[in-house]
């Protein structure tokens, strides 16, 4: 929906609740026998959903999307991304589309040289399990997918050492735009339910059972 | 009809009327494609719309490596203090945007396509869809007395 249409329907809602408030008014005048009506109070501080974030609408063109200005004639010249992504994979969230897969299945063929388009990425295959303490699937990070998009002194030494378990990542640190969070959440797949599993993809043991918190052992109540 | 009601329906219109008016003053939250940045830490200041740096489109054409190996962008918007001096000198942009790899700098409004006034920001990123301010874990130290 764009912008006009959305100020459109919300105007004939408005009207509408003019309408009905108006001839209620009038019912209320009409004398004491008329049974009184009742409405909910429903106004700012009590709206059914205070924090909710609408999820946004998919892939506009950039002359619809907000950020771009659409009185700059060039706009109107940029690229839909609808267009772009025509015969590539989906997903459900970031830009809607699976661009792993899209490597994988060879629907997408970018440079990894600036000028030769010949030039072929340096692929590793390690995958590094990282068990966590939560009763959330432990996280494997596939250095495969990694590296068929970036080179290892992307990530090596500035924001990961090279070795198994000496980074100290959590969830808060990611989501603070550190380590794992440096690109997801901006560029790579975003974090969000619709993503916890992908990274947290290693099943716990059947009989894992999350660890009680110190206050829970020591709870003078019991 | 009666009166009443017709005077209902012309009042209601009216409000309708003004509430389209007011609707369409009220700013939309942007719905720009996920990793869009804008650039602008200068342009405003000179007059310039602010550029606009689709990643969506560039990684169809180049892998990460190309721009944040090969060419040195640091990962952080507006981070690589990119001015048109750079640009023309072949650093940045204008590593591709030369008239060899891709089409050249005089396109000023290809790039300074951005609304005005909008400040330099990774578009769609998590942090800006979290209500609060991200979770800080708690210290070892916080939990003992
Ligand atoms: C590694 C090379 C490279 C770099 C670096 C690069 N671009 Fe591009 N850019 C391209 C290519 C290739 C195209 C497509 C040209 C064509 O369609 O003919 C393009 C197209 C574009 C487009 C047009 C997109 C559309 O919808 O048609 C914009 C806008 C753009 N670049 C902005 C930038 C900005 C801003 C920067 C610097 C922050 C930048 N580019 C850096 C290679 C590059
Ligand atoms: C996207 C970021 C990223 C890229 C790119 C990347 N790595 Fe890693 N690498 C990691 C992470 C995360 C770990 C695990 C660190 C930990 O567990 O604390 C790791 C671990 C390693 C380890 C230690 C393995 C072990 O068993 O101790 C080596 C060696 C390594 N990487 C080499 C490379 C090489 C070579 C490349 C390039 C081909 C590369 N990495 C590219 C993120 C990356
Ligand atoms: C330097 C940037 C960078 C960092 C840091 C990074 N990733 Fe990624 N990751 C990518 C890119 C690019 C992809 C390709 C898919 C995409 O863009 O959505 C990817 C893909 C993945 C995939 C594969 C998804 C699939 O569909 O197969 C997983 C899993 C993943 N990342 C986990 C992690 C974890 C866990 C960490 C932290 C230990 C991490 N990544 C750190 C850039 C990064
Ligand atoms: C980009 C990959 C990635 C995504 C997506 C992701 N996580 Fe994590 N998560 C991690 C890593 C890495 C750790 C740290 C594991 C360790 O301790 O080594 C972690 C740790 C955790 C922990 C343990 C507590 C902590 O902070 O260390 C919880 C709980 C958790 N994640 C929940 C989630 C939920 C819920 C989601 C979905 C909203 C999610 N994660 C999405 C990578 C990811
Ligand atoms: C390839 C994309 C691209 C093209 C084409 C381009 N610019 Fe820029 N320009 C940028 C970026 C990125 C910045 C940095 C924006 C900022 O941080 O405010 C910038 C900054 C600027 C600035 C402010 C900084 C400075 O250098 O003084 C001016 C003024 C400017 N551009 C003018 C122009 C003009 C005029 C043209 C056409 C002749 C042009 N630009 C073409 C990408 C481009
Ligand atoms: C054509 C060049 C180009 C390519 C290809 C490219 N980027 Fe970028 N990237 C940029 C530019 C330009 C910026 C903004 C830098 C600035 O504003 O100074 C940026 C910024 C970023 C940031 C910073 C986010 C923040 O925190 O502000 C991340 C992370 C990032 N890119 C990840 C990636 C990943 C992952 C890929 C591959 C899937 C990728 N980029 C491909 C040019 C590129």
């Amino acid at each position: 929906m764009n912008h006009k249409t959305k100020a459109i329907s919300f105007s004939c809602a408005v009207m509408m609740a003019a309408f009905l408030w108006n001839a209620q008014s009038h019912a209320a005048e009409a004398g004491e026998n008329a049974a009184p009506l009742m409405l909910a109070e429903v106004s700012g501080p009590n709206t059914f959903n205070l924090n909710l974030k609408k999820p946004k609408a998919r892939n506009l063109p950039p002359a619809e999307d907000g950020i771009h200005d659409p009185e700059n004639e060039a706009t109107h010249s940029l690229q839909h991304p609808l267009e772009a992504y025509k015969g590539l994979p989906t997903s459900e969230f970031g830009n809607y589309v699976d661009w792993v897969k899209a490597l994988d299945e060879g629907k997408l063929r970018p440079r990894w040289d600036r000028a030769d388009p010949n030039d072929e990425p340096f692929v590793m295959d390690l995958d590094i399990v990282r068990p966590v303490k939560a009763s959330v699937p432990d996280v494997v990070f596939p250095h495969r997918q990694h590296t068929e998009w970036l080179y290892c002194s992307n990530c090596h030494p500035a924001i990961f050492k090279p070795q198994r378990l000496a980074n100290q990542i959590s969830m808060s640190a990611i989501l603070l735009g550190q380590k794992c969070g440096v690109c997801h959440g901006k560029v790579s797949f975003p974090i969000e339910t619709k993503t916890c599993r992908k990274c947290h993809s290693k099943p716990k043991p059947a009989d894992w059972q999350p660890p009680l918190s110190e206050a829970t052992l020591k709870n003078p109540w019991k | 009809m009666s009166s009443k009601i017709k005077r209902n329906v012309l009042k209601s219109m009216i409000i309708g009327v003004l509430a389209y008016m007011g609707a369409l003053g009220v700013p939309q939250p942007a719905q720009a494609e996920y990793a869009d940045v804008v650039i602008n830490n200068y342009a405003d200041a000179a007059g310039m719309r602010p550029a606009v740096f689709p990643h969506w489109f560039h990684r169809i054409r180049f892998r990460c490596k190309v721009c944040h190996a090969d060419l040195g962008f640091a990962f952080k918007a507006g981070g690589n203090k990119i001015t048109m001096a750079k640009i023309i000198d072949g650093k940045f942009c204008g590593a591709c945007h030369n008239g060899e790899i891709s089409w050249s700098v005089e396109n000023c409004a290809m790039c300074h396509s951005g609304n005005p006034g909008t400040p330099t920001h990774f578009h769609g990123s998590t942090v800006q869809r979290l209500i609060a301010p991200a979770y800080k874990p708690l210290k070892a130290t916080d939990t003992k007395k």
